[in-house]
């Protein structure tokens, strides 16, 4: 007997899903991906992963969300309904063939996963202590496994400067998105007046306790990010030129702090990315301020998107 | 059958979902926005996986779950990038669908009729 407390928003998730994949009106479908991003933080909560639920609901619900909502608007409706013709019957049989064979192996290959269940937490905890921090997951990200969040944060560079690149010649190196004008005295203004204030001090906190509790600097870095991007879409601020010499400083800068402490472990440690005994916890510390930053300000420019304006306007 | 079952079983469905819509639209953005569906369900997955191997005092095993965000992150810089490219297509080309155009000259009541 499964309980309502799983079965509800479980249901409601596959629910969601299909609504987001086959709804005829794509602003529609993309309004559902908010909604069953938000979701599915529900359920990262009931797994048990609240560091996860925060990632999600701030990345993968949230930046993805207003990315797919704002491309539904910029689009044309003809180009992103979905019409019953769209593909050949053969196409559409083989498809749900393909789906459904996947959707089967993997429900099997679920529900004949060992027990007990294989698990690394005893081993995450026993060497806690040696880090220096007490959320598990943070000593995860930037000791166990280091290597996997420094490449993280500069598969992040590599995306932006992807976007950049598609720039149209006369933008190049210019200011991305539109040049948002709002009603200085409507709500949008007062919004991003009011708001920023309280979501830096939010964003802050939630990196810092990052490190002993769920949080961290992806998920500060997030906040921080919107709240740059509220007061841009307000009116109030405008993006940076992408060529501005210290934005680019600041955005390498995290994760060039990275590789510079990785190299020092080299030496120091015997290993890239080793920590010196007792140093573990500074280390940590340093390279997290210095990505937060770097991270805040890659995210909002990748949802600003690629520069559409020249420099001088 | 426990809850965090159901929800492995709902990711299943989950990716198989994102799958057909992923083959079966012609619109790119509904490719993008299948291809999530497809990531979320992994995730959710992943999840599970997580979830059972939770120990007393923590409520998952920490090694999925950091993965869990680095993927995350590293799906919405991808997202981020098509989602770009797609705006500029718009910009350069007329249509951004890759249903193949109707033969020219051919009368365009063929498209209405299904």
């Amino acid at each position: 007997m499964i309980e309502l407390f799983y079965a509800a928003p479980a249901l409601l998730i596959l629910a969601l899903g299909v609504y987001a994949t086959f709804a005829r009106d794509a602003f529609a479908a993309c309004a559902g991906y908010l909604a069953y991003g938000l979701l599915l933080t529900v359920a990262w909560v009931q797994l048990g992963g609240v560091d996860v639920a925060l990632t999600e609901a701030a990345i993968g619900g949230g930046l993805t969300g207003v990315l797919l909502v704002r491309a539904c608007a910029k689009l044309p409706a003809k180009d992103s309904g979905l019409r019953a013709d769209g593909a050949g019957a053969p196409i559409r049989w083989l498809a749900a063939l393909a789906a459904i064979g996947v959707s089967t192996a993997l429900a099997y290959a679920v529900l004949a996963l060992p027990v007990p269940a294989a698990t690394l937490a005893p081993e995450a905890l026993a060497n806690l202590a040696a880090t220096g921090v007490g959320n598990p997951i943070t000593a995860v990200l930037l000791a166990y496994r280091a290597m996997d969040t420094m490449l993280e944060a500069i598969v992040l560079l590599l995306a932006l400067i992807g976007i950049w690149s598609l720039a149209p010649d006369r933008a190049w190196g210019g200011r991305p998105g539109p040049g948002y004008e709002a009603d200085p005295h409507g709500i949008l203004a007062f919004i991003a007046r009011v708001l920023p204030p309280i979501g830096l001090v939010v964003g802050i906190y939630i990196f810092w306790v990052g490190a002993d509790q769920p949080g961290g600097k992806f998920q500060g870095a997030t906040i921080v990010a919107a709240m740059w991007l509220l007061t841009m879409m307000a009116g109030l601020t405008d993006a940076p030129p992408v060529s501005r010499r210290l934005l680019r400083l600041l955005l390498v800068s995290g994760p060039l702090v990275f590789v510079a402490i990785g190299a020092y472990g080299a030496f120091a440690a015997g290993a890239f990315l080793g920590y010196p005994e007792g140093l573990a916890k500074p280390l940590i510390i340093v390279i997290e301020i210095a990505l937060m930053p770097s991270l805040a300000l890659t995210l909002a420019l990748m949802l600003a998107g690629a520069p559409q304006r020249s420099a001088a306007t | 059958m426990t809850g965090p079952t159901l929800f492995a079983l709902v990711a299943a469905a989950l990716v198989g979902t994102g799958l057909y819509g992923f083959i079966v639209s012609p619109s790119p953005l509904r490719k993008i926005l299948a291809f999530n569906v497809i990531g979320s369900g992994v995730f959710l997955m992943f999840g599970v996986i997580a979830r059972r191997g939770a120990i007393a005092g923590i409520g998952g095993d920490p090694v999925p779950q950091a993965l869990l965000i680095t993927g995350i992150v590293v799906a919405f810089s991808a997202t981020a990038l098509a989602i770009t490219v797609l705006l500029r297509l718009a910009e350069e080309a007329p249509t951004t669908t890759l249903e193949p155009a109707p033969p020219r000259g051919a009368p365009d009541a063929t498209r209405t009729t299904s």
